[in-house]
């Protein structure tokens, strides 16, 4: 798994807890030991992550708690709750949930067709190494590729108008729309989800089948009482990975539409570009709530994946 | 069985039709710039484009100095704690998860508020200053790939014995890293560089907002402009993302499986 180098692995971490879990006489033992040497080692990632994540960071929610004039203010959290702003939260979430809910759906079917389906192995690999491919194949690209399949002039719209259907009618597909979007999106959501699930549906073990069929239980009761309530915690975790990977996506949608979409992301890039709210605090309002969502969905994720790794051990 | 295998390969059917269809339309698309039947003209103006030629050496640039950087923050961070601080490495992961936790865009805007013109670092002052903290950004971006694929490397040697032996023979910390631990890992710190790089080098959010002249931000300026052009940098795109995957898997068989003992 780390030689494709998913973010399976970089969330993962099944790492070994350390032989420090075992016998550790004080939290603050190290610090009897520490050494020159080993300050200077660590000091350059510390610098950084001070600099470039804890700062900018912390200044943003300082900035979202603060008027024009520095004092102590709670409307910019307020602010969030205007008409427009709600409006991009709400597109957003919906946006992130049916992308992530769909992707997790259809890539977790598609991995146990290639993992369970009796599929040959060749296709297996070839899925895997297309789904490292197509999970880093986002942006500003993967926009171009659906612009010229299914836009105005895209190879699906002309072939449909060639048979005599034409999709691009009022109330019609639009790929500048809500399941336009939605299926844009899934083309690195479904490929993440078979990367992150594919070594738990690798984990389960033939016995668990064997021991299920000679208790008599059907296949379907097999799925039932057995196999989903093992994979659950990894799906509802993978689930909520999703959905904060396509929550702060924003160069596909800005290709496909420049502002026109009103998620928050475009929001905010449109904010910082030239202050459209014309409210600096609400800017970093809106950033913060960015933050707290996805933030939310990620604690989520890696909660119930420490869980779901007991069990696949 | 055989019900079994015929859902499978419906599945797959679909599956393989929805991720191959987009990318037969795109490079058909970009076949057709002349009326007259299909030529690579849209590549060939790609490629000829000054402008191409600049963002994408740019972001090439960026993109080896953003490795270099990373390498020197994480590997004697992420050594230093599997070695004799193991009790830092949730703290250490929970920071280096951050820039998957926090979107991005919200990154470039605390950094725009923090650095620009006004702020006690005005980095955003001059272009050296935006290209650094650019790199930074893109360090930052990478920061969860990179410590990962460090720390894999790590567990598959045995730290320990290594730093011992070449303590023993004289070896300082500095030359521990540099030239024992560094070369052992060497697989996995360049698989972490790749998929870095294949990050790196279509990004758009944070090199638009902080005005650097990037791939990222050339590319959304042609889909704005042009029809066809749009479609042959998006098949350029997929087959460099495709070589980036590719030299994973490669190096990967150089791997070294030994695990240490546990």
């Amino acid at each position: 798994m780390a030689s494709v180098g998913s973010i399976a692995d970089s969330a993962a971490g099944p790492g070994d807890p350390g032989p420090a879990v075992a016998m550790r006489p004080s939290p603050f033992g190290w610090l009897a030991g520490l050494r020159l040497g080993d300050m200077i080692a660590v000091l350059p990632f510390v610098v950084f992550a001070v600099l470039f994540l804890v700062l900018p960071l912390g200044y943003l929610f300082v900035q979202a708690f603060q008027t024009q004039d520095g004092a102590f203010t709670f409307a910019n959290i307020g602010g969030l709750f205007s008409p427009k702003i709600l409006d991009a939260f709400w597109l957003s979430i919906r946006i992130s949930a049916a992308s992530g809910g769909l992707g997790a759906l259809i890539g977790l079917m598609m991995a146990l067709a290639i993992i369970r389906g009796g599929l040959p192995s060749w296709i297996g690999n070839a899925v895997m190494t297309f789904s490292g491919v197509a999970s880093n194949f986002a942006g500003i690209p993967l926009a171009f590729a659906f612009l010229a399949t299914l836009g105005r002039l895209g190879l699906i719209t002309v072939l449909l108008k060639a048979l005599g259907v034409n999709i691009y009618v009022r109330g019609g597909w639009d790929l500048l729309s809500f399941w336009g979007l939605t299926l844009t999106y899934m083309y690195f959501q479904i490929p993440l989800m078979i990367l992150i699930i594919a070594p738990a549906i690798h984990g389960m073990k033939k016995e668990w089948n064997e021991a299920a069929a000679t208790l008599g239980a059907t296949n379907g009761q097999f799925w039932r009482y057995v196999g989903i309530p093992v994979l659950w915690p990894n799906l509802l975790g993978t689930l909520s990975l999703l959905f904060a990977n396509a929550f702060g996506a924003i160069a596909t949608a800005y290709a496909l539409s420049n502002t026109a979409f009103n998620i928050v992301p475009i929001l905010l890039f449109a904010q910082i570009r030239g202050d459209v709210l014309g409210d600096r605090g609400l800017g970093a309002a809106l950033a913060v709530g960015m933050i707290v969502i996805c933030a939310l969905a990620n604690v989520i994720y890696l909660v119930v994946r420490t869980r779901a790794e007991r069990w696949l051990k | 069985m055989k019900r079994n295998k015929a859902w499978a390969w419906i599945v797959f059917a679909i599956g393989a039709s929805y991720f191959l269809l987009p990318l037969i339309a795109t490079i058909k698309f970009s076949l057709e710039i002349r009326k007259a039947g299909w030529t690579l003209d849209a590549y060939t103006n790609v490629f000829a484009d000054e402008r191409f030629q600049q963002t994408f050496s740019y972001s090439l640039f960026i993109g080896f100095c953003t490795v270099l950087v990373g390498l020197f923050i994480v590997v004697p961070a992420a050594y230093y704690v599997r070695l004799r601080a193991p009790q830092l490495r949730p703290i250490i992961e929970f920071v280096t998860l951050l820039p998957l936790i926090v979107p991005a865009i919200v990154l470039v805007f605390g950094y725009i508020r923090l650095y620009n013109s006004s702020s006690w670092l005005p980095l955003t002052n001059s272009n050296l200053g935006t290209a650094t903290l650019l790199t930074f950004a893109y360090v930052a971006l990478g920061l969860p790939y990179m410590y990962r694929a460090v720390d894999t490397g790590l567990r598959t040697i045995d730290v320990q014995t290594l730093t011992e032996a070449a303590t023993i023979m004289g070896a300082n910390q500095l030359q521990v890293i540099t030239q024992v631990i560094f070369p052992n890992i060497i697989v996995a710190v360049l698989s972490g560089a790749f998929l870095t790089l294949a990050i790196v080098i279509g990004e758009f959010t944070m090199a638009s907002l902080l005005n650097q002249q990037v791939f990222g931000v050339y590319m959304q300026n042609v889909g704005a402009n042009r029809a066809y052009e749009p479609a042959a940098l998006s098949i350029i795109s997929f087959v460099l993302t495709w070589g980036a995957m590719g030299m994973i898997a490669f190096l990967g068989r150089f791997a070294p499986k030994t695990a240490p003992r546990t």
